[in-house]
């Protein structure tokens, strides 16, 4: 009788899991037109890049390389770097930044920086030089990192939330 | 004259990631929380700057130069490997576990707050790591094939 009322309650458990999780729209976090232009802004800078100097705007890639830096090859990288570092206090001076919820702590931010770090460095790119540079190029290999890297994501968010959380 | 541009190039990408809601990582980590209350907008920033670099990358691909006439550097790996995939997905359970990836991390470092600040450095750290092991990886290498006679 006990195990059957146990076995009961689990069920229960996981059907209100399941209720849950159906997926619903974050009206009031969507921004489309404000995301559409950041990303015509990020076009915009990946396309000087690639115009004026040749190179491919991937961050992981043009932050990694300073780590192994060649001759010739660090000074428009700390450039770069440099610019998108100072991109809050330049955005600062037009108009004030929008507010960011960071809900990770100290241990988690760690280990996602550390796994961040070392996987777009074995990957070979990140959202940028892969999700955006990549794709646009028609990469096959690009679209097989960023469908990789995408899942990894999501089953992650969903584990830290769902299961876990 | 390629540091300028570079600055730019860097200052104009990450007055943008703050724009389109990158370096806001409740709003990433939303946009990847497909079971959740999902935020679509991401979706959004990749398809803006796409819109832009789809012509740009088939114009530049004609050419054997930048338009200043420095060389152009366009990967020629077309490997999907085991590195590329066991890569991204590290970098993609990091990247669901705090919010941020390397472009948005870099961006919020002169926000005020130290949670960014931190995240970079452990970013590093794993790049410095990456660098470490590849060493060790290519120093491995040439041992075996001397002690081989190549």
């Amino acid at each position: 009788m006990m195990l059957l009322a146990s076995r009961r309650g689990r069920i229960l458990r996981t059907l209100s899991i399941q209720e849950d999780n159906h997926m619903t729209i974050d009206w009031a976090g969507f921004t489309p037109w404000t995301s559409l232009a950041g990303g015509l802004l990020i076009g915009l800078a990946v396309a000087l890049l690639i115009l004026l100097n040749g190179r491919i705007a991937g961050i992981s890639g043009i932050l990694g390389g300073l780590l192994r830096p060649s001759k010739g090859d660090v000074f428009w990288r700390v450039a770069f770097v440099a610019g998108l570092i100072g991109a809050p206090l330049a955005y600062g001076l037009a108009a004030s930044l929008p507010t960011v919820t960071i809900e990770a702590g100290t241990p988690t931010l760690i280990i996602a920086g550390l796994l961040v770090g070392l996987g777009t460095r074995y990957g070979s790119g990140c959202t940028s030089g892969h999700g955006v540079c990549g794709l646009s190029r028609l990469s096959v290999r690009s679209l097989a990192a960023t469908i990789t890297f995408m899942a990894a994501g999501f089953v992650t968010v969903f584990v830290v939330r769902h299961v876990l959380g | 004259m390629h540091i300028v541009t570079a600055l730019i190039a860097g200052l104009i990408f990450g007055i943008g990631l703050i724009v389109s809601g990158m370096t806001d990582p409740a709003k990433v980590t939303g946009f990847l929380d497909l079971a959740g209350n999902w935020n679509p907008s991401l979706a959004f920033v990749m398809a803006g700057a796409i819109l832009i670099e789809f012509p740009v990358f088939r114009f530049i691909g004609t050419r054997k130069q930048s338009l200043t006439g420095a060389p152009l550097r366009l990967p020629t790996d077309t490997r999907i490997d085991r590195r590329l995939i066991a890569g991204a997905l590290l970098f993609g359970a990091g990247w669901g576990l705090a919010g941020y990836c390397p472009g948005p991390a870099l961006a919020s470092l002169t926000t005020g707050s130290m949670k960014p600040v931190l995240f970079t450095i452990a970013m590093l750290a794993g790049m410095a790591i990456f660098e470490i092991l590849e060493r060790v990886a290519a120093a491995r290498k040439r041992t075996a094939s001397s002690a081989r006679g190549d």
